[in-house]
């Protein structure tokens, strides 16, 4: 039956004076419709953030009249204003302070932990990488309560070094394991090149690994970095003096403030945001080589 | 290695293993230490917790099993619980979906792509509390979305959209993330495969179906069973935008258990509810080992 049916379309398909041939026009059409689609994409990816570049420059008046329009003017006065309200200037301290804490602190814990699971061949060093997919999976809702009690205790809420610690305890078994990934590439001679010549276990890390490894150490670092500056769970938990806090936790108290003045909390939402689009801008293929190569969270 | 074995006798060779045995734990010792205090510690303490009466300060009384009991009855366990269904179901189609279009339209464009690429990561690397801000903006009756539909609808404020609404939020910033992840793996499929569907004249959707779906199988199922996980987790969000709100219409697990903690001060219940959270996860990753180990992504 089914041949007929074919030899009865055959002919009549042949007969079409516009037969469709696919292989000589499709690839060009394909192409512009792939990019059309992908325009669409970056427009709904990008556009909610335009709105927001756009409302930072209006005022609530002309918010209310054109939401989602350019501006017509240039005022500066919503950044002014939310600059000395929201107190940006110590929290964006506070941030950078953490940022590097946390960048140098995680890469420190992590360039070692990940040299000895790397090159040391220390025994047990596969249940330690099983434990640290592990520890990095869990919710935070399985330690969150005694660890906010414990802190309580020693005196580490409200402290910025309190929350450094955790960062880096947070931060660290992730880090470890994706710099690991980068510390398997680095050839066994360079580093027993390194012990023959006398060098300490230590050094080889410092003057060998590290720099060898060092766009893997880079990727760390932007990633730990990138996490730090839009973390707000663990600082709005332990950090309740308005003069320790990160500038995602002071955003949050402003929005909570100025909850309907739009153009006020855009131009503060800038702040935040800035910072990070700058690095990732610059950085761009180190964060894309990180976040892929199985640097999932 | 023929360089060093004339130099080292068998013994100082055995002692140098050991001494580089002691340096590698020395070298663990930090990563191990600050994980005791902070995770490990207080995890095995939210074990204990959770069969108490806990308030969060102060002593704990031995309640057996009491806290689970309660949290089986608890019907707003039970919403929540919807609530994390609804939210697994949704944020593992909506971003899957549009991640996979867009890293396959990437893959087969030659022009742009680390454009693309970027500006699809943007809302990733968005701070949660900029993002939410952005679209309480968008969603907001008087200024936003709705001024261009001409509807003054609350979407974040009433009972029957909050859900959705985060959601929305929430699967927006996420598909650029797997776009790019999905995209790498592409990357991987050989273009002979592609070669060889075009000449037995595959389509571009069936080249997609049997050449590209295939070829990233792992990351797929990687990819889906951590959204189970992550689904699970989900709190950031909600907890900026609704709180959980109006009238629990958006509470999930997380944010009921963060509630219960730090505002009932009921934390031996709010421990219970986190060991159940930890026992669900930890099932998900059984269940990927298992997967792993009979090959089935492969």
């Amino acid at each position: 039956m089914f041949p007929t049916d074919a030899r009865v379309l055959g002919p009549a398909q042949a007969d079409d004076p516009a037969p469709r041939r696919p292989d000589r026009w499709r690839p060009k059409d394909w192409h512009v419709t792939a990019h059309v689609i992908l325009i669409v994409l970056a427009a709904v990816a990008i556009g909610p953030m335009l709105v927001m570049v756009f409302n930072a420059f209006k005022s609530n008046a002309q918010i209310g009249a054109n939401p989602l329009t350019p501006p017509t003017s240039l005022s500066l006065h919503n950044f002014t204003q939310a600059w000395h309200d929201g107190n940006y200037a110590t929290t964006m301290r506070n941030s950078i302070l953490l940022v590097g804490g946390s960048v140098l602190g995680t890469c420190t814990i992590a360039s070692l932990a990940a040299y000895a699971l790397s090159h040391l061949k220390v025994p047990g060093g596969g249940g330690v990488i099983a434990y640290l997919i592990l520890a990095s999976t869990m919710p935070v809702q399985l330690f969150l309560v005694p660890l906010f009690s414990m802190w309580t205790h020693l005196g580490l809420v409200d402290s910025r070094l309190g929350l450094l610690i955790i960062y880096w305890a947070t931060e660290a078994p992730f880090a470890t394991l994706l710099l690991r990934s980068f510390l398997i590439k680095v050839p066994r001679d360079f580093v027993e090149a390194a012990r023959i010549d006398g060098a300490s276990e230590l050094t080889i890390v410092r003057r060998v690994i590290v720099p060898l490894a060092w766009p893997g150490v880079m990727t760390v670092g932007l990633i730990v970095a990138l996490t730090t500056w839009n973390e707000f769970f663990w600082a709005m938990t332990f950090i309740h003096d308005p003069g320790k806090r990160p500038i995602s936790i002071s955003f949050l108290s402003f929005q909570d403030q100025y909850s309907t003045n739009w153009g006020l909390t855009s131009a503060a939402a800038l702040f935040v945001m800035v910072p990070i689009l700058l690095l990732f801008t610059i950085m761009q293929r180190h964060f894309v080589a990180g976040l892929t190569s199985g640097g999932l969270k | 290695m023929t360089r060093g074995a004339p130099i080292s006798p068998p013994r100082r060779f055995r002692s140098a293993k050991a001494v580089r045995t002691i340096t590698g734990w020395a070298f663990l010792a930090p990563l191990l230490g600050l994980n005791l205090v902070v995770v490990f510690g207080p995890s095995v303490a939210t074990a204990y917790y959770s069969l108490t009466d806990w308030s969060g300060i102060g002593p704990a009384h031995w309640v057996g099993l009491a806290n689970y009991t309660r949290a089986l009855k608890d019907p707003a366990v039970h919403q929540a619980l919807v609530h994390n269904l609804i939210w697994f179901v949704l944020f593992l189609s909506v971003p899957m979906i549009v991640g996979m279009l867009a890293a396959h339209l990437i893959n087969r464009v030659h022009r742009f792509r680390t454009l693309y690429r970027a500006l699809f990561f943007i809302p990733y690397i968005t701070a949660s509390v900029v993002n939410a801000a952005v679209w309480k903006m968008l969603l907001s009756p008087d200024s936003g979305i709705g001024h261009l539909l001409g509807t003054d609808f609350a979407w974040l404020g009433d009972t029957r959209t909050s859900l959705y609404a985060v959601n929305v939020v929430v699967d927006w910033h996420w598909w650029g993330f797997l776009a790019v992840i999905f995209f790498a793996a592409m990357q991987g499929v050989e273009p002979q495969l592609y070669e060889a569907a075009t000449l037995d004249g595959a389509n571009t959707w069936r080249q997609f179906w049997h050449v590209t779906l295939p070829g990233i199988r792992p990351t797929m199922i990687f990819i889906v069973l951590m959204t189970i996980i992550w689904s699970l987790k989900a709190f950031d969000y909600i907890f900026i935008m609704t709180h959980g709100g109006p009238a629990d219409s958006s509470q999930v697990v997380s944010t009921l258990m963060y509630d219960q903690a730090f505002s009932q001060f009921s934390a031996g219940y709010a421990a219970a509810l986190g060991m159940s959270m930890t026992i669900v996860v930890a099932i998900v990753l059984v269940a990927y080992r298992l997967i792993q180990k009979r090959g089935w992504e492969e």
